[in-house]
């Protein structure tokens, strides 16, 4: 087991969403320790791919601007290591499986626990192929975090009944970006995996003002934001720390009054 | 072949989004209760016949056989079938079996424009709402295929993110699937993407070989020697090799895009350039950097530039079974011409690919000796690209 449980010790979590190396990797450290210092309880840390089908177009920005700027994989294991010294805030990988899988999973994997990241999260690795990574990152200590979606139905009693670290649960149809309206029912989702699953569980995707991140994790655990914080990156480039430090502080304070 | 998980060897696989798990299940559920069914093995041999035009011809290309001086020329001409490519067969049973599961829409991603006018000829057909996605500068290079979708009712949506190719087509469809399922199918154009799908075209497209087969046998009394596809996703080629899977002595030649040369960026050559991957929901050969990151391929065709290679087809070449080449621009173009004057027939710069190997390799083989090319698609669509790259321009 990783450190991930201690992410929500806290009351509700607070899960922000970084792309490593947008606009570059010192931004993205300062942002990450930014995002820490204002009460971010897990951050996820996402590795660009060149093609990030699961991501909408907010999202797909950051990775184009990431790799344009010559973030690769070795660089942001180095960033890491760098973040590492200042902080022991759990974090988590984001990355397509072609990234792990050519890096080499062990290779990957255990770099992962020697630099201190406590999970991993490959949208594109469902259940039915998780044994694809699953043995390095248990020989390693890293939990592959599973994902549940509003189309998970019969599935979740089994995704839920074998999941580690916490359960990302997907809060609507499509790809990642804000959204007006959340309308699955994420309480009932919550209900099924309690039934199967004691750990914790936290709800991503469209999420984006204080009062959906409210009502979110009153449903669950947590909530995660990314397209939101991706766009303040965007907008304030080398000069977002503390905007992102300031959206995180607001974000956090609305989870925790879902409590 | 393929065991339960879709896995052709190592290869293949469903690395999908959770959101995405149930609708593939459903699907392969569907294809399991159809694929055998008496009245939809019916149905869809008459839309095959009847609306398609098929069995298709396997011509003998004497002329062409003569010229070059060696083996035995056949042309299996799927560039006769309506809409003017192998496409319509995987699109007929798709939407045939769409309709089947309720589904009210088809969306199709396309790089030369052949599968989506496929797409949206099968959707007019049957009353179902269409949505093409196409890489913006494919829509640029085909403009007269995006024509001819919305004349047949379709939306066309140009893809402007990646590369703005087929491959970023693809991404798009999946992104749009994942929002939009219930009512919607995504028939996806080749043997590549998730299980089932791999499987599901190659059933569809494998009409192709059978045929050969059955007219070979008519008309040489043997099977013949060689089979010659181009290969892009590879359903056309893995269409023309299935059937001889089995046939051991019967060579199987896939043809991938050079594009300006293996040793160079420009190419989309994926077994030549391209190492082991997952991505578009399988594990295949990808083209692809140090870290994983997929590389922006290269063609003259845009049919054939994509960076990744069926499941079935990586297998085949694990095993050896097939054998893959890269063919140049510059040899399909050649090919291109060469057989528009040699045999009065315009081929589809993709399956140009294949005319060109065979232009290399029919001279070194004794007369007895018997090819199969199998032209995928008819060239008019290609027309003007290739008057451009031969310094022309013309306005269509």
């Amino acid at each position: 087991m990783s450190n991930i449980y201690r992410a929500f010790e806290n009351g509700k979590a607070f899960i922000p969403f970084i792309t490593c190396g947008d606009p570059d990797l010192d931004t993205t450290e300062r942002v990450v320790l930014e995002a820490v210092k204002n009460g971010a309880d897990l951050i996820e840390l996402g590795i660009p791919f060149s093609d990030p089908t699961a991501e909408g177009p907010v999202i797909q920005g950051a990775n184009v601007r990431a790799l344009r700027g010559g973030a690769t994989t070795d660089r942001i294991f180095s960033l890491v290591r760098r973040i590492r010294q200042h902080t022991d805030t759990p974090m988590v990988f984001m990355t397509y499986a072609n990234v792990v899988f050519s890096y080499g999973p062990d290779r990957f994997i255990g770099s992962c626990r020697d630099m201190g990241i406590d999970g991993l999260i490959l949208p594109d690795l469902p259940y039915e192929e998780k044994d694809e990574f699953l043995p390095e990152c248990h020989e390693h200590g890293v939990d592959l975090i599973s994902f549940i979606a509003p189309t998970s139905e019969n599935r979740i009693a089994m995704i839920a009944g074998e999941a580690e670290g916490f359960l990302y649960i997907v809060s609507s149809l499509g790809v990642t970006g804000q959204r007006n309206e959340i309308k699955t029912d994420i309480a009932s989702i919550v209900k099924t995996v309690r039934e199967n699953t004691d750990i914790p569980c936290a709800v991503g995707f469209g999420i984006s003002a204080p009062e959906q991140a409210k009502r979110m994790a009153s449903l669950s655990d947590g909530a995660i934001v990314g397209s939101a914080i991706i766009r303040i990156i965007e907008e304030y480039g080398k000069d977002s720390p503390s905007h992102v430090g300031e959206y995180v502080r607001q974000m956090k304070e609305a989870v925790m009054s879902a409590d | 072949m393929t065991n339960p998980a879709g896995r052709f060897g190592n290869h293949g696989g469903q690395y999908i989004p959770e959101t995405l798990m149930n609708a593939v299940i459903e699907l392969e559920e569907a294809y399991n209760r159809y694929r055998d069914d008496p009245g939809f093995k019916k149905e869809l041999e008459t839309l095959f016949n009847e609306y398609a035009g098929r069995p298709s011809r396997l011509y003998f290309a004497e002329k062409m056989t003569e010229d070059l001086g060696g083996a035995k020329i056949y042309l299996k001409r799927e560039d006769l079938n309506h809409t003017g490519a192998h496409k319509i067969n995987n699109v007929l049973g798709q939407a045939l079996l769409a309709k089947k599961m309720g589904k009210t829409r088809l969306i199709a991603e396309t790089g030369a424009g052949q599968h989506g006018v496929a797409t949206a000829t099968a959707a007019a057909l049957m009353g179902m709402e269409c949505v093409v996605f196409m890489g913006e500068e494919d829509t640029v290079r085909q403009a007269l295929n995006v024509y001819r979708m919305k004349l047949l009712g379709a939306e066309v949506v140009p893809v402007r993110s990646g590369t703005a190719t087929l491959k970023d087509a693809v991404s798009e469809a999946m992104r749009e699937w994942t929002s939009r399922i219930s009512d919607t199918h995504y028939c996806l154009g080749s043997v590549m993407g998730p299980h089932p799908f791999p499987t599901i075209v190659r059933d569809f497209q494998s009409v192709i070989s059978r045929e050969i087969k059955e007219e070979m046998l008519k008309k040489e009394g043997r099977l013949p020697d060689a089979v010659l596809a181009c290969v892009g996703g590879g359903s056309n080629a893995i269409g023309s090799f299935y059937n001889f899977i089995d046939d051991r002595e019967v060579r199987l030649i896939g043809c991938e895009a050079a594009g300006r040369g293996v040793d160079t960026f420009e190419t989309a050559a994926t077994i030549a350039t391209g190492r082991p991957g997952i991505f578009h929901g399988m594990k295949s050969y990808f083209c692809q950097d140090e870290f994983g990151q997929i590389a922006p391929v290269y063609s003259i065709s845009a049919g054939l530039d994509y960076p990744g290679i069926g499941p079935e087809h990586a297998w085949l070449h694990d095993t050896k079974r097939a054998e893959y080449v890269a063919v140049t621009d510059e040899e399909a173009v050649s090919a291109f011409e060469y057989l528009a004057r040699t045999e009065g027939i315009i081929p589809a710069i993709e399956s140009a690919h294949a005319v060109a190997h065979a232009i290399k390799i029919a001279p070194d083989m004794d007369k007895d000796r018997i090819i199969v090319i199998t032209l995928s698609g008819r060239g008019d669509k290609d027309c003007a690209a290739i008057a451009r790259y031969r310094g022309e321009d013309i306005h269509e």
